[in-house]
């Protein structure tokens, strides 16, 4: 029955509905109308996840329609185990975003209507599988995040919106170019069909590159990570969740789809580049983080530093590692949301992020800074939250590809400890000598129906992975066995 | 195997019960119900330890439980389990004694703190993952549970969140810990490659394999020794990742007693023994084991010397006895290592708890130069207190017996001299100086806080209640009788009847009487030696200097690396020479290429013309060039 239903399109085209269907309404109804949506895309979501089978399939819930024939391009949707888990973040993490979003008190219409339009984007850049709509939803993703960021962000909006859109778009014009090749050469913008296709090898380099350049900013990958703190520093919170949670796993994700099961032997070719590159990024951004004095832009870093993780276990050609990258890209997804609700959570009451700012928040917030902990715990991996099993199998992957790269990866170990117990340290803990935090309230109902979810999937995740895992591992088999 | 499914799994779940029990009581009900609950479930946990370790130790019955799956990716595999075996079944049987005597204690102790179900959930927590620790069936599960009690140090450390030295000492210990656990996260993966398998059980047979690095062929066994020794060396507080023991006396004192002292620094000679196959390939690590073991139990007691703050001299103590232990499993006298630490953690955790008794009677004072002449006020705590300083010092008479450090104590060092290389034989003289040292800062510590005459904070002070005596008298029967007890099972080396056996009572007896002579009989005489030895003397008082140093090279330094790399990497390079200089660059050409809109007709006619005349003779030169 469920055959019938052309489930991924409603599920598509529920948030743009709801998009539209915000306008309907006044200020007051939009937060309820736009909740109702994204509960609706997340309903549909779940009956996509019953009706998965693992070990079906590669893509299941297929539609294809013939769409531009000249050029092969057709509209085209299917999930596997690897894209299902990112559909079920967005899904699950809009309606969270949303409810932070719920404080913005201008133009609330707009605002949620665009995270509507926003989860419509990435919910397409997941289920496609037309390349030239991939690309079209990859850049259509920056439109609503530039207007956010651009409207209802801090002082320097304007410069950081405008940072965020050129860099990812200089990225995507290289990407544009490999996308047009790639369609001329294979005759259709089927990517299946482009899994399996020998592109020749020099031409298959520079498709690589293409991807490269729009990837790598996406993640982002050292050294084209300098537009994520700013953005996130002057985005609102909601936008920084989207962002830090569903943004940065549209690179790793291209990486794992299009890098690896498109041109293997180019990925082959540049691993080494890139396990540097994510070397780099674990200790420099660590590094960085180490020495901020803004909350967001530490978390911002750390980001950097956790996907230097995902890039390292992607690019160590090991199944341990692939899978590790896939446990990164969804703690992370979950973990940094986590973070920067916990960053608004004090924005809201006080609108000051300076770490100097703070101190004894534990003795006035004590809910808070427990639930905070758990999050804080899971960033720096300790086993038994979802941090731990992603990093260990990502360096465990880097080990078996060579030892010396493992050794300094794990130094990152030590160094997101400092960091982030620092900063733990520093907002939590003290006595409450400032006026500031003497005024601070615990969390509302609200604030707890956004994080203690997130602390369920964390804790869940730490300590029985394979309700994850065993959906997504033969997908990743699959990459593993043209690219391993 | 599946008959004692349930006393296995209650046993090791009955804490973490007790921390939820503990943490969601008590803000219901109040913090007496916390209490009861937690101690109530640790001392169930703790009962059925000893039936566990009854069967496991006298009728045979190791067994393992499967429970759940954790990390699964292809052959690497690794699950949550219980495994009872000799080794386990004693560590379980030691934890949940000890923590249910702390527990109980704290009852007595904590009575007048805030947030006594928080401690309780903590404590309780911290009982929950040292048992996950010992009796996990593969490496993964011990990681976690070797991660799991530094959280809950880190959590107790920090317990008196206000003050800033406790906040500053639960992120030194977490964090140099970290510097361990990344050699243990190494040696994981290390193994992994070796044997193909995480399990305990798969890491028996040894594969001779070569890692390639800097150009020589390393044995993979032993660096994979030395990055598994790295971890043991930041649990068990081993000289040179030792810094954070002494601070992690922040704590409340209940805490000191059950992770400072009793278990969760012992992880490490726990490890050790789990881990001896993987040592016994590979001899130069055992050399640098035997070796660090002893340069630690040196250091800590040449440390414990100088301190007149109670609980760090028996935190230094405890650094010192570690290295015993340690020195111990480097001459592969790994039963042995472990019989100390089970005499140990009754001997200190009895001493700590005893101190707490004190500190408690003086109203928080921790200096024993303002306390003296408690004995006449508190003397069950005095007694109790010799009992646990007699027993550290190893005091008894070959032959005869004594009490347990004694027994332990002793085959450490038969060990270390029956091990016959040279390293063994370095560990053996220490062992006898440090015996020497120990019954002299013991002496010192019970005689300037007993004895002599009573200093300001020594005024006031009162007997400890009774809730917080009774819990150390188990205490105190495992530090007079453990070592009798227990020593037929470790025992090894043949009756062989010479002088060098008097050694170490030889040693312990004249520490005690020199710090008798120092500072009953002439108080008067320490002042005078410190001036003399002044040099070495401020050598100790600086710690080696090996904060100062570390605060330097690492904490500083790379605090200013990473200043650096933010402003002068990300702002003024990647900015600069990326987004921002092509932002500068299209705004220059466009300036230049403005000026090319001029407005006037006659330019733009020009350029037409221009055009179209290339446009003419490239199509020109085209047809003819063809």
């Amino acid at each position: 029955m469920l055959e019938a239903i052309p489930l991924l399109s409603l599920l598509n085209a529920a948030p743009f509905l709801g998009f539209f269907a915000v306008f309907l309404f006044d200020d007051r109804h939009a937060k309820r109308v736009a909740l109702f949506f994204a509960g609706l895309t997340a309903a549909l979501a779940l009956m996509v996840l019953a009706g998965f089978d693992p070990a079906g399939a590669p893509f299941q819930f297929v539609e294809k329609v013939p769409w531009i024939t000249a050029l092969g391009l057709s509209y085209h949707k299917g999930i596997d185990g690897i894209s299902l888990w990112f559909v079920m973040l967005t899904v699950f993490l809009t309606p969270v975003a949303m409810m932070a979003g719920f404080a913005v008190k201008e133009r609330t219409r707009l605002f949620m209507g665009l995270f509507l339009l926003l989860e419509a984007m990435i919910l397409g850049v997941f289920t496609t599988l037309d390349l030239f709509l991939f690309y079209v939803f990859f850049e259509g993703v920056l439109i609503p995040m530039f207007f956010i960021i651009g409207l209802w962000g801090g002082e320097q909006r304007f410069y950081a919106a405008m940072k965020f859109f050129l860099y990812t778009f200089l990225g995507s014009v290289l990407m544009l170019l490999a996308v047009f090749v790639m369609i001329l050469k294979t005759g259709s913008g089927d990517m299946t069909a482009m899994m399996g296709f020998a592109f020749p090898k020099e031409l298959a380099l520079f498709l690589w590159m293409g991807f490269f350049a729009s990837f790598a900013i996406k993640t982002p990958m050292w050294p084209f990570h300098t537009w994520l703190p700013l953005a996130h520093v002057q985005a609102p919170t909601a936008g920084s969740v989207i962002l830090a949670a569903l943004l940065l796993k549209m690179g790793g994700y291209g990486f794992i789809r299009i890098s690896l099961q498109m041109l293997p032997q180019a990925s082959q070719v540049f691993a080494p580049l890139m396990i540097i590159l994510s070397l780099v990024a674990i200790i420099y951004a660590s590094l960085v983080a180490l020495a901020q004095v803004d909350m967001k832009k530490l978390v911002a870093y750390s980001s950097v530093a956790h996907m230097g993780f995902m890039t390292l276990g992607i690019f160590s050609g090991t199944r341990e590692g692939l899978e590790g990258a896939m446990m990164v890209m969804i703690s992370h997804a979950l973990v940094s949301a986590a973070l920067f609700l916990g960053v608004g959570v004090l924005y809201e009451r006080t609108h000051t992020r300076q770490i100097e700012a703070y101190g004894g928040v534990a003795q006035v917030m004590p809910h808070f800074a427990a639930l905070m902990m758990v999050f804080f715990l899971a960033a720096l991996g300790l086993p038994g939250t979802s941090g731990f099993v992603g990093e260990f199998l990502s360096l465990q992957g880097a080990w078996l590809y060579d030892g010396f790269v493992a050794f300094i990866a794990a130094l990152g170990v030590i160094l997101s400890a400092s960091y982030m117990l620092w900063l733990y340290k520093r907002v939590f803990f003290g006595a409450v000598e400032k006026p500031l935090v003497r005024g601070l309230t615990d969390l509302g109902a609200r604030e707890y129906v956004m994080l203690v979810p997130l602390m369920l999937f964390v804790l869940g995740m730490g300590l029985y992975p394979s309700f994850v895992r065993d959906v997504f591992a033969p997908s990743l088999m699959r990459v593993m066995e043209v690219w391993g | 195997m599946s008959a004692f499914f349930l006393i296995d799994v209650l046993a090791v779940f009955l804490p973490l019960l007790g921390a939820a029990g503990a943490w969601f009581c008590g803000r219901r009900f109040g913090d007496r119900w916390a209490v009861m609950f937690s101690s109530i479930a640790v001392l169930l946990a703790a009962l059925l330890s000893c039936v566990i370790f009854y069967q496991v130790a006298f009728e045979g019955a190791a067994r393992a439980h499967h429970l759940l799956r954790w990390l699964d990716s292809g052959s690497l595999q690794a699950n949550w389990a219980i495994r009872l075996d000799a080794l386990s079944a004693l560590m379980v049987l030691v934890v949940n004694i000890v923590s249910a005597m702390v527990h109980f204690y704290s009852f007595g102790y904590m009575k007048d703190d805030k947030s006594v179900p928080r401690f309780m959930a903590y404590l309780s927590l911290f009982t929950f993952f040292m048992l996950m620790l010992v009796t996990a069936q593969d490496l993964v599960q011990l990681f976690f549970g070797w991660e799991g009690v530094g959280l809950a140090s880190y959590l107790l450390i920090g317990f008196y969140s206000r003050k800033e030295s406790a906040n500053q000492a639960a992120m030194k210990a977490f964090i140099v810990n970290r510097v361990g656990d990344f050699g243990f996260l190494l040696g994981i993966f290390g193994c992994y490659q070796l044997f193909g398998s995480l399990a305990f059980d798969d890491m028996n047979q040894i594969v001779p394999s070569f890692y390639h690095f800097a150009g020589r062929e390393w044995p993979a066994g032993a660096v994979i020794a030395a990055l598994f020794f790295m971890g043991a060396m930041g649990k068990s507080a081993q000289i040179g990742l030792h810094t954070w023991l002494p601070d992690a006396m922040e704590g409340p004192t209940p805490v000191s007693a059950l992770i400072h002292a009793a278990t969760m620094v012992t992880a490490g000679v726990f490890m050790l023994s789990r881990l001896s196959p993987l040592f016994e390939q590979a001899p130069v690590v055992l050399a640098c084991i035997t070796i660090i073991g002893a340069l630690t139990a040196l250091a800590g007691a040449l440390m414990a010397l100088v301190q007149f703050d109670i609980k760090r001299v028996i935190a230094y103590s405890t650094m010192s006895q570690l290295g015993y232990m340690v020195f111990a499993a480097g001459v592969s006298a790994y039963a042995v290592s472990m019989f100390h630490l089970v005499t140990h953690a009754f001997f200190k955790a009895l001493l700590f708890l005893g101190a707490g008794c004190v500190i408690h009677a003086v109203a928080g004072v921790q200096d024993m130069r303002k306390m003296g002449g408690l004995c006449r006020v508190m003397p069950w705590t005095c007694g109790l207190m010799w009992i646990g300083a007699l027993s550290l010092a190893g005091l008894g008479i070959e032959g005869l017996g004594g009490l347990s450090g004694f027994y332990s104590k002793d085959m450490i060092l038969e060990a270390a001299f029956a091990c016959g290389t040279g390293f063994g034989f370095f560990a053996y003289g220490t062992g006898l100086f440090v015996a020497f040292l120990t019954a002299f800062y013991s002496g010192r510590m019970l005689f300037m806080t007993f004895y002599g005459s009573a200093a300001s904070a020594a005024r006031h002070a009162h007997e400890a209640p009774l809730s917080m005596l009774l819990p150390l008298v188990p205490l105190a029967l495992g530090a007079l009788f453990a070592g009798w007890g227990m020593h037929g099972w470790f025992h090894s080396s043949q009756e062989e009847s010479s002088l060098r056996l008097y050694l170490p009572l030889f040693f312990a007896l004249s520490g005690f009487a020199l710090s008798w002579y120092f500072y009953i009989r002439r108080p008067s005489l320490p002042a005078k030696f410190v001036q003399a030895v002044a040099y070495p003397y401020n050598i100790i008082v600086a710690k080696f200097y090996f904060d100062r140093l570390y605060n330097r090279i690492f904490v500083r330094a790379l605090l200013r690396l990473g200043q650096l790399l933010w402003h002068r990497g990300d702002e003024q390079v990647i900015d600069r020479f990326g987004p921002d200089g092509v932002a500068v660059l299209a705004r220059a050409a466009g300036a230049r290429l403005r000026l090319l809109q001029s407005g006037y007709l006659y330019h733009y006619a020009a350029c037409i013309l221009l055009g179209v005349f290339l446009l003419i003779s490239w199509v020109l030169w085209q047809r003819v060039g063809l």
